[in-house]
């Protein structure tokens, strides 16, 4: 193993790190705001990833033009997830942290079902988008483009979520709600739109996500399942519900990864991811950057 | 009123033992090996769904990795057959005390962890347990284990002519698991579990070791859900890890509890006979060109049934009941 080789694999390892961290930030936004894990958070980035391909497939639409149009579609799907289903599920009484697991799990089945019926479970892929399969050399470091693309858009995408969070109204009123969701019904917030607001953003960057990766993943009814895991693992160590600790969650996972393959054969790469996560919880449970 | 518990708790003792006994006597009626084999599927998912009660519906601990446990449970049974020549009936207790011992030995760390947190963590440690097992070449890797048939025996634990041992053998299993919970509900560890539950300061507080009874229903549930597996490797006579430790198996064992009532008594037992003929029958009849119709039937259940009744359908029943006699 030379040094070339660990600095070629560290550096897709980040590429893909800074792709984890968009993949996983919806899902921290939601919690954030609720205390709600969507455990359909996969089967969001799935659809997204099969837009993006019937997008290219029909309409000869670049998934880097698709992207926008992917992401706009989620934010329409995510808030409707949260007024007809989970909206509901939080004013369960009884086993109220039952019904929130299960209510999105049930809609993943669900979603899988559908993608299973109607796209049938062949694999696809997007071949010939203005990306794929080109790569950068970088001092003998080579990068595949898409990749590079998708870091891009993930650090272009937390830097406008840090100024949407901080800088406009909804944001303040999303911070607000998250605080005491209680206290803003007082100052004329509606939490129930705040929320809807927020799962439509949340999906919309989960698209984003897909949009992206249907450039060099194949696109499949399961496709959303190790995805999930890894964003949980992701939302976990950035400690649950921490925007920003979902950036910072995703690069240590795609370290981890690129590490692992360096070190086990490349079937046994998720091992890393999950140790660490088991590894972090043991000694934070509150994860590495979350609050106590 | 302490009558009237003790009163409840014999009849419902006997509705469990008269249905075990109509159900023994089904397969006298039905010949259909199409429908025998459902049956037993059906059998075999209320015990694991019973066993999964006991730690994620009793306890409140809600696990999303009971598959390594059947897994394991399936590949000690498989293992010490294919490799040793144990028979499989100590293959399968071998198999649930090597769970419960891990399931001790995971719980340790991992009960400490609340909420999702914990959710999580068991998710991904049976996932890295299939990984484990998907590179262990001496276990056959991913390619699995078949099961030699050596001649049809309850010795052995082996019928390839008919399908009925194994419905007595899971008729038994489900009986046992039904049994063991009506037992312990009424333990001290059932009042501790439910105090647990609901408030696992406030128990703590009264002196419950939350920790500790933690550990004793992860142990007695992922024994059962072990010899579960033991004797689905038997069942099907050929295991590899995605089929017998993927992360469907947790589900199906955590679906039935939860579409018939978490945390009842009755509710898995419910769940399993609407769950499983229903997705076997809707997976049959619309066939191949309708793959996912199944997926779409029980996961829109899952949903309506968690919105509309978290306490499941076993809800039905007890309110007629008390309407009946007031």
């Amino acid at each position: 193993m030379t040094a070339e080789t660990i600095i070629q694999s560290l550096a897709s390892g980040l590429l893909m790190g800074l792709l984890y961290g968009l993949i996983a930030v919806g899902l921290a936004l939601i919690f954030g705001l609720m205390d709600v894990v969507n455990f359909a958070h996969g089967e969001f980035l799935m659809i997204a990833m099969y837009a993006t391909f019937f997008l290219f497939a029909f309409f000869a639409i670049d998934p880097l033009l698709a992207a926008p149009l992917v992401a706009a579609a989620l934010f329409v799907f995510g808030a409707a997830v949260y007024l007809l289903v989970v909206r509901f599920a939080m004013r369960a009484k009884a086993n109220a942290g039952m019904v929130q697991i299960f209510s999105t799990f049930g809609l993943a089945i669900v979603m899988r079902g559908l993608a299973q019926f109607f796209f049938t479970p062949d694999y696809r892929s997007i071949t010939h988008s203005w990306l794929g399969g080109k790569t950068i050399s970088l001092g003998g470091i080579y990068l595949p483009e898409p990749q590079l693309m998708g870091a891009l858009v993930s650090i272009l995408a937390f830097v406008a979520l840090y100024f949407f969070i901080h800088r406009t109204d909804f944001g303040r009123a999303l911070e607000a709600t998250r605080e005491d969701n209680g206290a803003v019904a007082l100052v004329g917030i509606d939490k129930n739109r705040v929320f809807a607001l927020g799962w439509g953003l949340g999906a919309a960057l989960v698209g984003l996500a897909g949009a992206i990766m249907a450039m060099f993943f194949y696109v499949y009814p399961d496709v959303g399942a190790s995805f999930a895991l890894i964003a949980y693992v992701t939302v976990a160590l950035g400690g649950f519900g921490s925007v920003f600790g979902a950036f910072a969650g995703g690069i240590v996972v795609g370290l981890v990864e690129a590490t692992t393959a360096l070190v086990l054969p490349p079937s046994l790469k998720s091992v890393g991811i999950y140790a660490v996560y088991l590894l972090v919880v043991f000694v934070r449970p509150r994860g590495l950057f979350g609050s106590i | 009123m302490d009558k009237n518990f003790a009163e409840r708790r014999r009849r419902e003792l006997l509705l469990a033992a008269c249905l075990a006994a109509v159900a023994a006597l089904v397969p006298l009626f039905v010949k259909d090996v199409y429908v025998q084999n459902i049956m037993v599927l059906t059998l075999m998912y209320a015990a694991l769904s019973q066993s999964w009660n006991i730690l994620s519906g009793y306890c409140g601990q809600i696990s999303l990795g009971h598959a390594l446990y059947f897994g394991l449970g399936a590949y000690t049974t498989a293992l010490l057959f294919t490799k040793f020549g144990v028979l499989p009936w100590f293959g399968m207790l071998g198999g649930g005390v090597i769970s419960a011992l891990i399931a001790m030995a995971l719980g340790y760390p991992c009960f400490r962890l609340r909420g999702h947190y914990f959710v999580i963590a068991t998710i991904v440690i049976a996932e890295i347990a299939l990984l484990l097992f998907q590179n262990w070449n001496w276990a056959g890797a991913a390619l699995g284990i078949d099961i030699p048939v050596r001649g049809d025996s309850w010795l052995k634990f082996q019928f390839t002519r008919s399908k009925l041992p194994y419905f007595y053998f899971a008729l038994a299993l489900a009986a046992v698991a039904w049994f063991v919970t009506w037992w312990l509900e009424d333990s001290k560890w059932g009042y501790w579990w439910r105090a647990v539950k609901d408030n696992p300061d406030a128990a703590e507080s009264l002196g419950v070791v939350v920790f500790n009874s933690k550990m004793g229903a992860a142990a007695v549930s992922a024994f059962l859900v072990a010899v579960g597996g033991g004797f689905y490797a038997q069942f099907v006579s050929y295991i590899d890890p995605e089929s017998v430790m993927g992360f469907q198996f947790s589900l199906l064992m955590a679906l039935p509890a939860v579409l018939g009532g978490i945390g009842t008594l009755w509710g898995p037992m419910l769940g399993a006979v609407i769950l499983i003929p229903l997705t076997e029958l809707t997976r049959s009849f619309i066939g191949g060109s309708g793959r996912g119709v199944d997926l779409i039937v029980y996961g829109t259940l899952i949903v309506l049934i968690s919105l509309a009744r978290p306490t499941g359908l076993i809800g039905l029943f007890s309110r007629q009941r008390k309407a009946a006699a007031p």
